[in-house]
This record gives structure tokens, C-alpha cells and sequence, in this order.
């Protein structure tokens, strides 16, 4: 058994991407908090898919791809801020159009550039773990370093802004500047999440162990925290998935992700669906059900 | 006994002139002229839709009006916010958040506390003197989800106190809430005018609470009347405000 676990650390890229990995589940748990408790999961779904230009046109001019994708996902969130403030048109359709958009731009250019590079569309998708360099571990390292100093250091500004946001601005609190904040922390996890998860799918990464954990315990911090640790067990067991039977490296965390959220959704001591079967009636009591019905008596 | 402490008394109002509030193309607020006084409990009335809400945002900058000026001590009111302890319209907030009790009237520290900094004992002791001014001691630990709508109005209230605020405008603080609550909480706002304070109240009810207010303002888009109750609760200015006739608590004028 603990062969299984120590044999794939042997090989460099396999402590890479391990390490990446990790550093991932944290932030994405920590900043996901946030999307989830202010419902703004598509937005996290949209920045993620409008950085794809930007990993293009950095791949063209030649820079870190990083940098390329940040600049694209913070433009992507400021031209939906803008769209929303500037028009009647709400904040998801906003995004939809926003982000399908960009995502385009993105698949336009990558397949320009593919005529004349090696550079695999399906890697920024899914993520690889093989294509982890010593430079992605480090990148990641300094993202997650200035992540979590961030939300350790403007906490309870967050907080209150998250929760309150007319009451956060009455008390003087500059909520556009820790709005934009939010998208800046957002975005940086998300770059550095492209070489592990993907960016089809970082949004699973952020969301669930987060929503998984609201559904155990009923403080933000501790959401943050519980969240963190479910997110490093689903990067861990999801990089081994991915070793063994050489799959993505993004799906498979997704799946372990998920089977923790299920767990969790029939199991919570408060909310679980099998803990409190009083709380939805079964399918016999079920409104639809009873909906039906109703309409086939009338009808007869 | 001690002789009673003397509290902030600035003998100032908050001073309101032309003021004028549109969104996009519907004009909310009509050129709006009044002074809230300090060491009263003033009631702002008026049908739904008249601009309560709004004219309290446009004095704390939460809406930007498109001309007019919101003085305090000679100064804009939004450049003062730190004076200010605001309790928004309950419908506004997501209820399903992860904070107990406890975070959200730990809330109304955040700003004293600074930046960077953590909070300190003296802030802790003024948010449990709070919940336990408003009854709440026992349910520090509660998610605020897990509370009746008449308790969670009092974790707002127990957040604004924590505040030291000199300036207190409460949206609605007593839609939904039973006569006991009501009577908690308008039994603090007394003692807030009393202490000297500038206390401003959205209040939707015409029948016996509106004895508790000493001045009232009441508004239509156009400020209709302000003054002491007696002053504003007439037949006549209610009509004009309401568009028809409408029942009031008449032992009060
Ligand atoms: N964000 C907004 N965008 C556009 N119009 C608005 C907005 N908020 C309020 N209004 C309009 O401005 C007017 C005043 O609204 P306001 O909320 O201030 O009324 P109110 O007196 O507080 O009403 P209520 O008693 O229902 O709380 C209303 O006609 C309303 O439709
Ligand atoms: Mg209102």
C-alpha cells in the first residue's frame, strides 16, 4: 500500500506536479469561499475560460504564459463588471456573453499558433502532469504565498463586504477596491491552476470542496479551512488517479472532489440528505409528484 | 450615583439642501430641504416607493445624487462615515451566509479596528454588551440563518451599537417584528437621543408606535412635511403624502 503512494515520487516531475497540486487545493478552496457565499460561481466559470487568449497571445510574443492568462482573466472580469454597470443587461447573461466570447478569441488563436508550435489545446483544458516545469512550481508557490496573505491580512474586511456589501460601503470600507481585490486573488488562482486542472474545469475546483464544507460547519474560516484540506485530499488522490491509469490530471481531482461533496450531501451532521430524511419528503410525498397526479385526476 | 456622564453632545444636525436623486431616467427625490436634529428620534414616513430608502443612501454616499449637499458639523456627511452606524433593509441580505452571530455583530468593529489589525479585547466586551443589550447573549453561537426574522433584526441592531457611532439611520428596523421586540428596540433608540445622538428611523406603521417619535419627516418624493410630530401628523399633509385618506393615530398630533 504505501508503495503505491512513495513509488511515482521517484520521478521529478511527479514531486512537480504533486507539490503544484497541493498549493492548488488550498487557494482554490480559500478563494472559491468567496465566489460561493456571494453566488458568483459562473463568474469564476467565466474568468477561467477567458484566459485562454491570453495564454495565446503569450505564447506568440513569447512571455510566461502566467502573465498572459492573468492580464486576460482580469480584463475579461472588469469588461463584465462594466457591461453589467453600464447596461440593463444582467450580470449572468453578462458573463455568458463575456466569456463565450473570449473563450473563442482563445481557440481561434491557439489554432493559428498550433500550425507552427507544439502546443497541446487538450493541456489547458484538462491539465497534464506532465508538463509541470520547476518555474510552474515556483510561480505557483509565489501566487499562493501572496493568496493566502491577502485573505489572512484583509479577513474581516471581506467578510463584511461579502456579507453586507451596502453596510460595508455606509461604514466607509472602499468596497470597489476589495471587489477588485476579490477578482485580482481570483484570477491569480485560476493561472495557477491551468498545468494541474485545467481551465475547463478549475471552477469544480474552486467551488466544490468549498460548498463541500458549508455543508459541515457554519463559519467562514472554518468553511476556508475544512474546505483546504478536502481540496488537497482531492488534488492528491486525483494526481495519483492520473499517474496509475494515466488520465487528466483535472478530471480526476474533479471526480475525487465530487465524491467528497456526495459524501458530505448525504451524510452532514446537519444538512445531510440521509442524516435529515425529514426534511425533503421521498418521492411518494414529493409536490411533483403529488402535481401529477392532481392533473391526471382532473382529467379523467 | 455618579452625575450622568456627558456624552458627545454636538448640538449639530445633519443639514440637507437640494438635494435630488434620479435613477437612470426616474427621478426618486425632488429637491429635498431638512435638517435631522440631535437628541431625537426622528421618523422618516411615507408611502412605498416615496424615497425613504433612497434619501438615507444618498446621505451616506450609497447612491450618488445628481445635485444637492449632506452637511455635518459644516462638512459632507460622506466624508464622516466613520460617524455613521447604518442598519440596511433586511430583504437585502443573504441569510443563508456562513457567520454566527457573533461575526456579524463583530462587523460593526471593523472599521474602528483598522486595517491589518485584529480585534481587540475592548471591541469583543462592546459586542457582547451589545447582544446582551438586545437580548441576544445566549445566541452568539448561532448560525444567522438559524434565527427568527425578529431576532436577526436585533443582531443588526446590536451591530450598529457596537459602532460608538454618533449618527444612527435604521432602514425599516421594525417590519416583521412583534409589539416586545418593538418595544426593546425603540427603548434603545430613546436612549441613543438621549445620550445626544442624531437617530434617523424608516417606519411604515401610522397607528399607536408612532407616539415614540419626536420629530418626524415625511416624504413623497418631495419632502411633504418635516417637524415635531405634532407639527407634521395631520390630516391634510398625510393626504397630500398618501393620495387619500388615510388613518392615523390621531391622540398623537
Ligand atoms: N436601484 C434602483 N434602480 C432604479 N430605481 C430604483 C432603484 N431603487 C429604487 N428605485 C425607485 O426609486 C423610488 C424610491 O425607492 P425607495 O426604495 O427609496 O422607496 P422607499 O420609500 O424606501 O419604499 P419602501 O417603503 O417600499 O421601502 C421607487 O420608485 C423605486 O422604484
Ligand atoms: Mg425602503
Amino acid at each position: 500500500m504505501l508503495e503505491i503512494l512513495i513509488e511515482p515520487l521517484q520521478y521529478g516531475f511527479m514531486q512537480r506536479s504533486l507539490m503544484t497540486a497541493i498549493l492548488v487545493g488550498i487557494i482554490c478552496a480559500v478563494v472559491g469561499s468567496y465566489l460561493m457565499v456571494q453566488r458568483l460561481a459562473l463568474l469564476g466559470e467565466s474568468v477561467s475560460h477567458s484566459v485562454l487568449p491570453g495564454v495565446a497571445i503569450a505564447f506568440i510574443l513569447g512571455v510566461d504564459i502566467f502573465l498572459g492568462a492573468f492580464i486576460a482573466g482580469v480584463i475579461s472580469a472588469v469588461m463584465i463588471a462594466w457591461v453589467r454597470t453600464r447596461s440593463p443587461v444582467k450580470e449572468d447573461a453578462a458573463m455568458g456573453i463575456i466569456y463565450s466570447a473570449f473563450f473563442s478569441l482563445g481557440i481561434t488563436l491557439i489554432t493559428i499558433v498550433q500550425k507552427n508550435n507544439k502546443i497541446d489545446l487538450l493541456h489547458f483544458l484538462f491539465g497534464n502532469i506532465l508538463g509541470v516545469t520547476t518555474r510552474d512550481v515556483i510561480n505557483t508557490s509565489v501566487i499562493a504565498v501572496i493568496v493566502v496573505g491577502a485573505i489572512a491580512l484583509l479577513y474581516k474586511e471581506l467578510l463584511f463586504y461579502t456579507f453586507d456589501p451596502e453596510g460595508a460601503q455606509a461604514s466607509g470600507l472602499p468596497i470597489n477596491l476589495l471587489d477588485f481585490g476579490l477578482i485580482i486573488l481570483m484570477s491569480l488562482t485560476i493561472v495557477a491552476s491551468l498545468t494541474t486542472v485545467g481551465l475547463a474545469l478549475v471552477v469544480a475546483l474552486l467551488i466544490t470542496p468549498g460548498a463541500t464544507a458549508y455543508l459541515l460547519v457554519k463559519r467562514l474560516h472554518q468553511m476556508m479551512i475544512l474546505g483546504a484540506v478536502i481540496g488537497v485530499l482531492a488534488s492528491i488522490s486525483g494526481m495519483y488517479l492520473s499517474y496509475y491509469f494515466n488520465i487528466p490530471s483535472g478530471p480526476a481531482i474533479v471526480m475525487v472532489a465530487f465524491g467528497f461533496f456526495m459524501l458530505a450531501f448525504l451524510f452532514s451532521p446537519t444538512h445531510g440528505v440521509l442524516t435529515h430524511p425529514s426534511r425533503g419528503p421521498g418521492l411518494a410525498q414529493s409536490q411533483i409528484w403529488q402535481e401529477i397526479r392532481g392533473l391526471l385526476a382532473t382529467k379523467k | 450615583m455618579t452625575p450622568i456622564s456627558f456624552p458627545n453632545r454636538q448640538a449639530e444636525g445633519i443639514h440637507i439642501s437640494e438635494l435630488e436623486v434620479h435613477y437612470r431616467r426616474v427621478l426618486a427625490l425632488k429637491a429635498i430641504n431638512c435638517e435631522i436634529r440631535p437628541g431625537r428620534v426622528t421618523g422618516m414616513i411615507g408611502p412605498n416607493g416615496a424615497g425613504k430608502s433612497t434619501l438615507i443612501k444618498a446621505m451616506l454616499g450609497l447612491v450618488t445624487p445628481v445635485q444637492g449637499k449632506v452637511c455635518f458639523q459644516n462638512q459632507p456627511l460622506t466624508k464622516q462615515l466613520d460617524q455613521v452606524a447604518y442598519l440596511p433593509q433586511r430583504s437585502k441580505i443573504d441569510w443563508t451566509y456562513p457567520a454566527t452571530v457573533w461575526d456579524v455583530v463583530m462587523m460593526g468593529r471593523v472599521r474602528k479596528t483598522g486595517w491589518f489589525h485584529r480585534f481587540s479585547s475592548v471591541s469583543r466586551r462592546l459586542v457582547a454588551q451589545a447582544l446582551d443589550r438586545v437580548g441576544l447573549s445566549d445566541y452568539r453561537d448561532r448560525a444567522i440563518g438559524e434565527l427568527s426574522g425578529g431576532q436577526q433584526q436585533r443582531v443588526f441592531i446590536a451591530r450598529a451599537l457596537t459602532e460608538q457611532a454618533h449618527i444612527f439611520c435604521f432602514d425599516e428596523p421594525f417590519a416583521g417584528i412583534d409589539k416586545k421586540t418593538e418595544s426593546v428596540i425603540f427603548d434603545i433608540l430613546h436612549e441613543l437621543a438621549e445620550a445626544g445622538h442624531i437617530v434617523l428611523v424608516v417606519h411604515h406603521d401610522l397607528g399607536h408606535s408612532i407616539v415614540n417619535f419626536d420629530d418626524l419627516i415625511l416624504l413623497n418624493r418631495e419632502l411633504v412635511a418635516h417637524g415635531t410630530r405634532k407639527e407634521v401628523l395631520n390630516a391634510e399633509n398625510l393626504q397630500y403624502a398618501y393620495g387619500d385618506r388615510i388613518a392615523f393615530f390621531s391622540e398623537a398630533a
